[in-house]
């Protein structure tokens, strides 16, 4: 027998190389352009942003690599601990316990808030009842203590039907989860278990578009891109100070601080030893100039003028002292 | 007697219907699958589509890094795993002897081959990203993905050498050819379109995997195109998986298009795997 098994394994090799097409390099461009690497990781919530401030960056400095990896915000915080990453992005606060992690590996940092979210609670359009929620009711519905027994809308309003309730939202993970629960059951990750979690909102949209007696909650663009399935229910706070009775989440309510308390910042956490470089502090600064027009642009609620004048404020400090430092 | 005759008769009959409409079943199944990916994909595939960096626009969005990524990947996982593969499946099979060891290394082997893939992720992670320190390169996600198809590479080579028959070894042996001579110049040649059948498999589940790599660190949004195997890197089911997930439409319909090449990708390895095949079991002759 006359062939070789090498020449025989290579050609399955080279098979597989010509399977997909090559692609060509990008083109040199020369003067005195920042150049280097910038590091991002964290949350899908504010990936689209980020997404989209780094697309417009590329034709601004495009000798500077800009990647963005998706470990979710606590994923993406023990990255930024072990100052495996230059920003991270994170849809909610830092917690302290990722505080400690960050110090014991000497990493400090600034956040800085770049967009808010309105979580929008949403029902059925066949759902003629329910056209708002107070906030009580809300932690009477989803609190863990309701597992079981808080299952019909008339439990929950006594003029409202005898029927079942069935409750969806955003899997335990999700940074969008643990704020709910934070505003609403008034504990973080603490909520009944009964519910259909799914880690992609459009599973979520699918499930309250096609059940009359459901009621979910998730991000604000979900409901804005499919309002046409989705009837959103407007929360009311019991704080007249923030607005009277209850009101329906949009740009302005969010805007405005009326929406209470479904509305939440969105941030980026900056290296202190990143933020020395030229090219960091330069892609920072091009993030908070452009940043009000592009989240508005992928679904978020821009930072009002006095809001984005500080954000610009904390910015310029904070990098005016690592100079100082040095 | 006949009655016993008959009854046998329409349990066949039962049976053949009950395989029929399973298959049906299936073929359905995937058909509606294919055709309204088709439908709502296809249009949004142009030459754009391959060549454009990621955006926040769908319109202007394109798989051109997760694409290269995913080829990358490809090519160096196999580069890995085939040669490491099919010589543990040679060692296993016709050198190794069959005692006690060989035993527990058999079933550890077939365990393997089911653990899930995430738990490679977790894995890689510590040791080729941290320890070996190779970040989060194409280096250390082909090195994920190629101990996760080890066990099958492994596995489709037993099989395909434990098929030759025992004669052509003892008729080699016999014109005084050593173990090396016997093995390389009959055993593999006679085994390879099964061998090349379980590489190709292999390497088509590798380039569809996504939980392992985005522990490892993958990326989304990159815009370096893959030069070394060094470089960071983004896949397309990362990618698919993350359109989908997006509120807006045109992303779904980006989603569906990226779905459609990749399915091309694993089609077109499948349709290498049976040609190979064809074409070896006809040269092999004795």
């Amino acid at each position: 027998m006359q062939f070789s098994f090498l020449s025989a394994m290579t050609s399955v090799l080279v098979a597989i190389l010509l399977t997909a097409c090559g692609g060509q390099g990008s083109g040199d461009q020369s003067g005195d352009q920042l150049q280097g690497d910038i590091k991002i990781d964290g949350s899908s919530t504010v990936y689209p942003i980020t997404e989209a401030v780094a697309e417009e960056y590329r034709s601004v400095e495009p000798k500077v690599k800009i990647s963005v990896a998706l470990s979710g915000t606590g994923g993406g915080f023990k990255k930024f601990g072990r100052a495996e990453i230059d920003i991270n992005d994170a849809s909610r606060a830092i917690k302290e316990k990722e505080v400690e992690l960050a110090k014991s590996n000497g990493v400090e940092f600034v956040e800085l808030t770049v967009a808010f979210d309105g979580m929008a609670v949403v029902v059925n359009p066949q759902n003629d009842w329910c056209t708002d929620m107070t906030v009580e009711e809300l932690k009477m519905l989803w609190s863990p203590e309701a597992q079981g027994k808080i299952v019909r809308w008339n439990q929950i309003r006594p003029e409202w039907p005898d029927e079942e309730v069935h409750l969806f939202g955003p899997g335990v993970e999700s940074g969008t989860y643990d704020y709910f629960t934070e505003a609403i059951v008034g504990k973080s990750h603490s909520s009944r278990g009964d519910f259909t979690a799914s880690e992609d909102d459009n599973v979520l949209v699918q499930g309250v578009a096609s059940d009359k007696n459901a009621l979910g909650f998730f991000g604000l663009a979900y409901y804005e891109e499919n309002a046409d399935k989705l009837k959103v229910i407007g929360i009311d706070d019991g704080n007249d100070e923030n607005g009277t009775g209850p009101i329906k989440p949009s740009l302005e309510t969010v805007k405005n601080k009326t929406y209470a308390p479904l509305g939440r910042p969105l941030f980026i956490y900056v290296n202190s030893e990143a933020g020395k470089r030229p090219e960091v502090q330069s892609f920072v600064s091009f993030y908070l100039d452009n940043m009000n027009d592009l989240s508005a642009e992928v679904g978020f609620i821009p930072l009002s003028d006095t809001e984005t004048q500080n954000v610009k404020t904390i910015w310029t400090t904070f990098v005016e002292g690592l100079s100082a430092s040095e | 007697m006949s009655k016993r005759f008959d009854i046998n008769r329409t349990k066949d009959k039962l049976f053949r219907y009950f395989g029929v409409a399973c298959t049906i079943f299936g073929l359905v199944m995937l058909a509606i699958f294919l055709i309204s990916v088709l439908i709502e994909g296809l249009p949004r595939i142009d030459w754009g589509f391959f060549t454009s960096l990621p955006s926040r626009k769908p319109e202007n969005a394109g798989i051109l890094i997760p694409l290269l990524g995913t080829t990358w990947i490809m090519v160096l996982t196999s580069l890995i795993a085939i040669p490491f593969g099919v010589a543990s499946g040679i060692y296993l099979e016709e050198y190794g002897k069959k005692n006690r060891l060989a035993t527990i290394i058999e079933i550890n082997i077939t365990n393997l081959a089911g653990v899930p893939s995430i738990i490679y992720g977790l894995l890689a992670l510590e040791v080729f990203v941290r320890l070996f320190g190779l970040g989060k390169s194409l280096l250390a996600g082909s090195l994920t993905l190629a101990l996760l198809i080890l066990p099958i590479i492994i596995v489709a080579t037993r099989e395909a050498i434990r098929a030759v028959p025992k004669t052509i070894r003892e008729a080699s042996y016999a014109l005084g050819a050593t173990k090396w001579q016997t093995t390389w110049h009959q055993v593999l040649p006679a085994s390879s379109g099964g061998i090349v059948t379980g590489v190709i498999l292999a390497i088509s589940r590798a380039i569809g995997e996504t939980a392992p790599l985005i522990v490892i660190g993958a990326m989304l949004y990159t815009t370096t195109i893959p030069t070394s195997p060094m470089d960071d890197f983004a896949i397309l089911p990362i990618q698919i998986f993350n359109w989908l997930s997006r509120p807006q439409h045109g992303f779904i319909i980006n989603a569906t298009a990226a779905i459609i090449v990749l399915l091309a990708i694993t089609f077109i390895l499948n349709g290498i795997a049976i040609y190979l095949r064809n074409r070896w079991q006809k040269k092999v002759k004795w």
